[in-house]
């Protein structure tokens, strides 16, 4: 007789949605519902303000009103906080939506004489619940308790009994606390919480900041272990998934121009594949930016957008730039299908930078999207951040079919030529450009070294950049590319 | 002068002469209240025989005094007057601690 199989029965978790931009998509629909989700991290990491968006957005978008039991914070100075974010939490708690309770615990004040629990703290959550008829909560940071009160042994029975009335009662619960040196939390408080789990972390690195959240655990949902960058600015966190469709987007069939016929010529006379990556290499003045423009002016010249994000120069620096050798970068601007976004590599910190062309993507919705160069990305970084972050971007962009265009500016047998090696294997298209000097006549070479599911041309071919725009001359029998590249052409055969 | 008047009607320890109102938060008659209920009273008889006051409130009937004496733990005990205002935790079993934590004079 066949043995019955065991069913396996999986049921469905409920989700209460935070709301907060990219963190719901990578604890697949929000924070378990009913359910107790510790958030720990750093001073400073983020954790009070992710509550509290958790709390804001049931309120405001979810229907849910929520109760806020804040150790740290007066009333008054929360409000003021989330003030900045556009939260009004006088206007909230007025509506009965949302009601914020400080509770102040200060050692100083309390003496101890006897045996007691924290009935107290049970009544006034209860009441602050009832009272608006709560479905999600707050404690931030419940471990100010340990700082306030000695017996710890009572202390940690009662947090057990509070997290399981939370649970009785059916509330989403966030609960903060402070990172631990060797534990996540610094009173243990992950022994307590059996659902969820989230780490925040906040580093700086040879002055850049840089903002990460973590899934340490989710019961019952499949999550990334990945490290998610986030970003904190006027609207709040913001959270960058790595996209879970990672190799499973379409590929597209459809072509656009490269913005100079010969280069289209040379890759089937269509161009790159909308959707596709293209990497364009070169060293100091080889047109790595001119042919950037190029592609951004062919997208804008069929009616569709591009984003243009600068690292280097400014946009009004690029437009002047680009009229000099004939494209007039100006009227797409002026028609709204160019867009400019000029940022110092530094300043944020490569998740910053990734969350911001995010941000930008999803708000603009381009067709086209350009970086030049990742070059002062890679200094700023390393190449093992870049490319960790390019590989996002990358996948992100092929999912939301948009063309991508990376320029990489390289120095000839240094070791950017090698990153420019190791990002190459993230992209659909190379294209090498070079300064060469044979017959003692100054040139540049291009040289289409990949471009995938296409029939490329594998010449080198001289680029011209004059006033009247880009051409490409004849094939060059005496490139010099053939040589020096031979390493990096290496790495991409093998792929 | 007013600062010799000052300094006579406040003579070191007057202020224990003053009346005593306490405040004691419970929460339903659990073991721990009903111990903290008897012991305070035991002590106010003790040591502030005819000067004090005891309120006894419980949070289960009104949940919304909680919040504005910054009670978490139960038993709480408040000394509202004298000022200041001083807080203890616990059922009161151990007496040398509430005689200190209320700044009571201890009598022999």
């Amino acid at each position: 007789m066949p043995r019955a199989k065991p069913k396996i029965i999986r049921p469905t978790l409920a989700k209460a949605p935070t709301g907060i931009q990219g963190l719901d998509e990578v604890a697949g629909g929000g924070l378990p519902k009913g359910r107790v989700t510790l958030v720990c991290g750093s001073a400073g990491s983020g954790k009070s303000l992710l509550a509290m968006e958790f709390l804001v957005h049931g309120a405001v978008r979810y229907g849910e009103p929520g109760v806020c039991m804040d150790f740290e914070e007066t009333e008054e100075k929360l409000a003021a906080n989330v003030a900045s974010l556009g939260f009004d939490l006088r206007e909230l708690a007025k509506r009965k939506k949302l009601l914020v309770d400080h509770v102040s615990v200060e050692r100083s004040q309390i003496a101890e004489t006897g045996e007691y629990n924290l009935d107290g703290l049970f009544i006034r959550l209860a009441h602050a619940v009832k009272a608006i008829k709560a479905k999600r909560v707050v404690l931030d940071s419940i471990e100010a308790l340990f700082s306030g009160l000695t017996d710890s042994t009572m202390l940690r029975a009662e947090l057990r009994r509070l997290f399981q009335w939370l649970e009785d009662h059916k509330l989403t619960a966030v609960v903060t606390g402070e990172a631990g040196e060797h534990t996540l939390t610094r009173h243990g408080l992950e022994e307590y919480v059996a659902d969820c789990v989230i780490a925040l972390d906040h580093r700086v690195t040879e002055q850049i900041s840089t903002r990460r959240l973590r899934i340490v655990k989710y019961r019952g949902t499949s999550h990334g272990t990945d490290e998610y960058p986030f970003l904190i600015d006027r609207e709040g966190i913001s959270v960058v998934p790595i996209t879970s469709l990672a190799l499973a987007h379409k590929a597209s069939t459809d072509r656009v121009s490269t913005g100079i016929v010969a280069l289209d010529e040379m890759m089937e006379g269509k161009g790159f594949f909308r959707g596709s990556s293209v990497l364009v290499t070169g060293t100091a003045g080889t047109g790595k930016s001119s042919l950037a423009a190029s592609f951004a002016s062919a997208t804008c010249a069929r009616g569709e957008s591009c984003l243009y994000f600068a690292f280097e120069e400014s946009p009004s620096q690029i437009l002047r730039n680009m009229r000099s050798v004939g494209i007039d970068l100006e009227r797409w601007v002026k028609k709204r299908l160019l867009h400019f976004h000029a940022m110092r590599p530094t300043s944020v910190g490569l998740e910053g930078h990734l969350a911001v062309i995010h941000q930008m993507v999803a708000q603009l919705r381009p067709s086209v999207v350009i970086i030049d160069p990742i070059t002062n990305l890679v200094s700023a970084s390393g190449i093992y951040g870049v490319k960790s972050m390019l590989m996002r971007l990358v996948d992100f962009l092929k999912v939301e079919q948009i063309t991508s265009m990376f320029t990489n500016l390289t120095f000839a047998g240094d070791p950017q030529e090698r990153t420019a090696a190791a990002v190459s294997s993230l992209m659909d298209t190379w294209i090498v450009l070079r300064d060469s000097k044979p017959n003692g006549r100054q040139r540049r070479e291009l040289h289409v070294l990949k471009s995938r599911g296409m029939a490329h041309s594998r010449e080198a071919r001289e680029l011209i950049v004059s006033s009247r725009g880009i051409e490409l001359g004849i094939e060059l029998k005496d490139h010099t590319l053939a040589t020096t590249v031979a390493g990096a052409s290496a790495v991409a055969a093998a792929e | 002068m007013k600062k010799s008047s000052a300094t006579k009607r406040r003579p070191a320890k007057s202020s224990r002469s003053d009346f005593w109102r306490l405040r004691l938060y419970i929460a339903g008659q659990t073991t721990n209240s009903i111990a903290a209920i008897a012991n305070l009273k035991k002590i106010c008889e003790d040591q502030l025989q005819g000067k004090y006051r005891i309120e006894v409130i419980d949070l289960l009937k009104k949940p919304q005094l909680a919040k504005g004496d910054q009670i978490i733990a139960i038993p709480t005990l408040v000394r509202r007057l004298p000022p200041p205002v001083k807080k203890i935790i616990g059922n009161l079993s151990k007496t040398e601690s509430v005689i200190v934590g209320l700044d009571l004079q201890p009598v022999r």
